[in-house]
């Protein structure tokens, strides 16, 4: 790991540069169309460095991450699966890569057909009616979801649906989505069991009502077992049911959102479709509609004249409830060739083994850390492709709390879960494994975990005042949002 | 199986220690009849990776094209072969979201230099992380400005005629179920540019901003000074949109008029950004520091560890989803971080002086290319404003066919303003740094022989 610690900036050198990578300089004359009342009076102060010294320090602090090529990943929600390299390489082919995305359809056949498989294949394994994928991340996905829930209601003159209900366990984009569609969030409680509490959604069920937001399996780890039930409840009130695809790892080829009542699904390609997370994106959310929604879809999108083969894009000029462009173009094109091969190389049996065999590492991290003394959060319950355990015990015997252990984790190598998600379970862990990590990377996990809890007894500092061995020790996360230093200054 | 590690043994070792009998016991919770039990038809057989890259190589080299001077809001650029080199390392490829700081100061002090370069390109105070894109940023943009300005109560903002018509779609899209509305400013149709005039009949009434485009979408440059001080006099916020290669020669958003410009946004795929099909690109957005928290996006701080040492971390998380829910400034959740790494490589690669050249490589060639194509019969300057690095002509025929002959060439000679503007005859053209005065002439000939 490298002690890099200077910036870019400190760096620079007047004069200096990457020679290699500019075009020789202009003269004024020819930028003399340009007025000189909007030409800049100062240069902007990017640094002034060689190639050698940006490949090096950018290479330096590359190391200083943790990453899925590098550890277990197991951050709950979050599908830390194996990005194949493949993928990669096949989306930054030089024909795609330089495409531009007002190309005529007449230069975009490749690309088109790509996209249109996806859309058949996203369809498929959902069971919608129809897929966008326009939509350039999960919470976009969210966004364009619950904009169509309301366009639809509003094509119908239905414009008293103000409220959008949200299980208490969901995660932080739901509420926050419905309100940038402009609707109310009213929260729906959940059971001791993690199911959602049936009663209290009748209840909340009305006239008022356009639509629920649900994950399934849900935040809590578990498969919401009531999901028909609550399917009719929301129906009957002449509501939608907006599915939050971001697990739907758990269930591929398992059971489809459509057979399970839903009207409109995003999904997350970079969880679900092993694209690569990047640092924080770019990801993709494609969304899926069932029939009544077809007409709402996010342009543009891939179609197909049967007769002569040839690819076009359907546009707002052919679909005009659409409910519009969410980006300049079309989305993150390149997550979605990313999509595409990885889909292509598994096929449809390989669709199936995903639900399966994340579902068989979930269960088995489980038993195995409840076997350890971990307690989880829903003990009478299946895992799903994730699980919950809590700390509440820790924190209250030896007040070695659930991120004192994550941050012990980080000394023994391994990423921490998701903690404190969801909110309603104390000092939690949401722990997902996937299916691309090996019997033999679990227990390595379960063996650093068996240690922590151990230390937790005998050594509670080496917990609490944990990490050690990162390139920082804990930060004052205090001091960063009070003396706010967002930008470097000489 | 594709990317399954286990063995027959590890699944029945795995079963045994949870106690079931088979895979298919864990799904008893699901109710049997909503289980597929089909074969998702719709599926081709997994293949391996070469047949799949085979034939992704096929798709990827169908879409070939000899030259192309489209632009309209993503441009060619010549990319160092070490940014994306770097930026796909798995360390920063297959990282996410740096929620444990300690194991992610990679990623964390790539977004603290990140910030650093667009407040010095943009002349602001801060920077988030990045936001999608560029159009999807104005929408974030103006949803900031109604929170941000209070004098306001407004939720009516100004936008130009002459912005990118995909950014003005695209923010509709975004922002209308908010009831708020985007008035149109009609532009000078002898100029091309949104002038200071145009806007008086909208004095006396109250908008939160006025967005301003520099340049506008046909590639003109507009009086920024004096619509900054218009609009701040009429007690709206400025939204700058700009295209951030210009800002290495064009005066920044934060100097515009007295005051500078109080939001800006931009696409920044030039700076290293493939053209790939629209995306992933990223929007950057910077603001002046009283504006702070109402921005919303992932920001990043510098501050000390326990030991004293310099560190990064997330901060103002009490404005974003995760923590606030409904009550956040939006609902992203994430930034476009692999695309905003690249940027922070190109960046440092190319520096003032780099960027600069770019930048004036872009414009002359442009300039250039103009001058080539007016002197054929007919084809004329359809705007009498400077320009950046696009330009709109008109030409003496129907612009979708000219432009559908040229593609015959394997030419993609620009953008048709014939639906967005009723331009009939108008084309947007665009040249940067990546082409040869060769290149310009081929598309000149080709031109001349399509409108012979």
């Amino acid at each position: 790991m490298s002690n890099e610690t200077t910036l870019i900036f400190q760096h620079s050198r007047p004069g200096r540069s990457a020679t290699a990578q500019a075009p020789k300089p202009v003269s004024e004359d020819q930028l003399s169309a340009i007025p000189a009342s909007l030409r800049r009076k100062n240069k902007p102060g990017l640094p002034e460095v060689g190639e050698l010294e940006v490949v090096r320090h950018y290479t330096n602090l590359s190391t200083k991450n943790f990453a899925i090529d590098k550890q277990f990943y197991p951050l709950g929600s979050c599908t830390m699966k194996y990005n194949p390299r493949g993928a990669n390489r096949a989306a930054m082919l030089p024909g795609f890569l330089n495409r531009h995305p007002l190309a005529p359809a007449s230069h975009s056949q490749g690309y088109l057909a790509c996209l249109y498989e996806l859309q058949n294949f996203l369809k498929e394994v959902t069971g919608m009616k129809g897929v966008s994928l326009a939509p350039m991340a999960g919470a976009q996905g969210e966004f364009a979801g619950v904009a169509m829930i309301r366009a639809y209601h509003e094509a119908r003159g239905d414009d008293a649906r103000t409220e959008i209900l949200i299980p208490e366990a969901a995660h932080g984009t739901n509420p926050a989505t419905a309100v940038m569609c402009g609707y109310k969030v009213r929260e729906v409680p959940v059971g001791k069991d993690g199911d959602v509490d049936l009663e209290a959604l009748k209840e909340a069920c009305g006239p008022q009502t356009a639509g629920l937001m649900m994950t399934n399996p849900s935040t809590c780890g578990v498969f919401e077992r009531q999901i028909e039930a609550i399917s009719k409840a929301v129906h009957d009130a002449g509501g939608l049911l907006y599915y939050d695809g971001a697990n739907l790892n758990a269930i591929l080829g398992k059971v489809r959102p459509g057979d399970m009542g839903f009207d409109v699904i995003h999904m997350n390609l970079h969880k679900t479709f092993a694209t690569p997370h990047g640092g924080g994106g770019p990801g993709a959310g494609p969304v899926g509609v069932s029939q009544r929604l077809l007409d709402y879809l996010p342009t543009p999108m891939a179609g197909l004249d049967e007769e002569s083969g040839d690819y076009h894009w359907i546009d707002t000029d052919t679909l005009p409830t659409s409910i519009g462009h969410l980006s300049a173009f079309m989305g993150n094109a390149g997550v979605l060739l990313r999509a595409y091969f990885y889909a292509m190389v598994l096929g449809r049996e390989g669709m199936i083994r995903v639900g399966e065999y994340s579902t068989l590492a979930a269960n088995y991290l489980l038993k195995r850390l409840e076997a350890i003394g971990c307690q989880a959060a829903y003990p009478e319950r299946r895992a799903s492709h994730e699980f919950i355990l809590t700390f509440a015990k820790q924190a209250k015997d030896n007040h070695v709390t659930a991120l004192d252990i994550a941050k012990r984790l980080l000394d023994y190598n391994q990423h921490a879960p998701t903690i404190y998600f969801p909110l309603l379970v104390p000092e939690c862990f949401l722990i997902e494994p996937t299916e691309t990590e090996t019997k033999e990377a679990m227990d390595d996990f379960i063996d650093a975990m068996a240690k922590i809890l151990e230390e937790a007894n005998t050594n509670p500092e080496t917990v609490t005042e944990a990490p050690f061995t990162q390139p920082v020790r804990r930060l004052d996360e205090v001091k960063a949002a009070k003396e706010l230093d967002l930008v470097w200054s000489e | 199986m594709p990317y399954i590690p286990h063995t027959p043994d590890d699944v029945q070792a795995m079963l045994q220690a949870i106690g079931a009998d088979s895979i298919e016991a864990l799904f008893d919770e699901i109710p049997a009849h909503l289980k597929a039990g089909h074969g998702l038809d719709a599926l081709p057989e997994g293949r391996g990776e070469m047949e799949v890259t085979r034939l992704m190589a096929e798709r990827a080299e169908q879409d070939r094209f000899a030259l192309s001077f489209l632009g309209g809001g993503a441009y060619a650029h010549h990319i160092p072969a070490a940014v994306w080199e770097i930026a796909t390392r798995g360390e920063f490829y297959t990282a996410y979201t740096p929620y444990q700081a300690e194991a992610s100061q990679g990623t964390l002090q790539v977004i603290y230099e990140y910030q650093t370069l667009i407040a010095r390109l943009t002349g602001m105070d801060v920077s988030n992380a990045s936001v999608y894109d560029g159009a999807s940023g104005l929408a974030e943009a103006v949803l900031m400005s109604l929170r941000a300005n209070r004098k306001s109560k407004s939720r009516k903002v100004l936008v130009p005629d002459a912005l990118n018509p995909r950014y003005r779609s695209a923010c509709e899209a975004i922002v209308s179920n908010q009831d708020v509305e985007l008035v149109s400013v009609p532009f000078c149709t002898d100029a091309g540019q949104t002038l200071v005039d145009s806007l008086s009949p909208f004095e006396g009434d109250d908008y939160a901003a006025l967005v301003i485009s520099q340049p506008n979408y046909f590639g003109s440059l507009e009086d920024v000074d004096a619509l900054t001080d218009w609009a701040h006099a009429n007690g709206m916020l400025v939204i700058a949109v700009t295209n951030p290669t210009s800002l290495a020669i064009l005066t920044p958003p934060g100097e515009w008029g007295s005051e500078g410009a109080d939001v800006v946004v931009g696409e920044g795929q030039p700076l290293g950004v493939p053209l790939s099909s629209g995306g992933p690109y990223f929007g950057f957005m910077a603001c002046k520091k009283k504006h702070v928290r109402q921005m919303p996006g992932r920001i990043i701080g510098r501050t000390v560890d326990m030991e004293g040492k310099q560190g990064f971390t997330l901060t103002l998380q009490a404005r974003e989803q995760h923590i606030r829910r409904s009550k956040a400034t939006s609902n992203i959740c994430t930034n476009q971080g692999l695309a905003m790494t690249a940027a922070t490589i190109y960046t440092s690669l190319l520096g003032p002086d780099g960027l600069a050249s770019v930048a004036g490589h872009c414009h002359a060639n442009t300039q250039k290319l103009a001058d080539k194509l007016c002197a054929i019969d007919g084809v004329e300057r359809a705007f009498s404003a400077p320009v950046f690095h696009e330009v709109a002509l008109t030409l003496p025929q129907d612009a979708d066919t000219v432009l559908a002959r040229l593609a015959e060439k394997d030419i993609l000679g620009g953008l048709s303003l014939a639906k967005d503007y009723s331009m009939k005859n108008a084309i947007l053209v665009n040249s940067t740094e990546v082409h040869t005065e060769g290149d310009l002439d081929l598309f000149a000939q080709a031109l001349k022989e399509v409108l012979a």
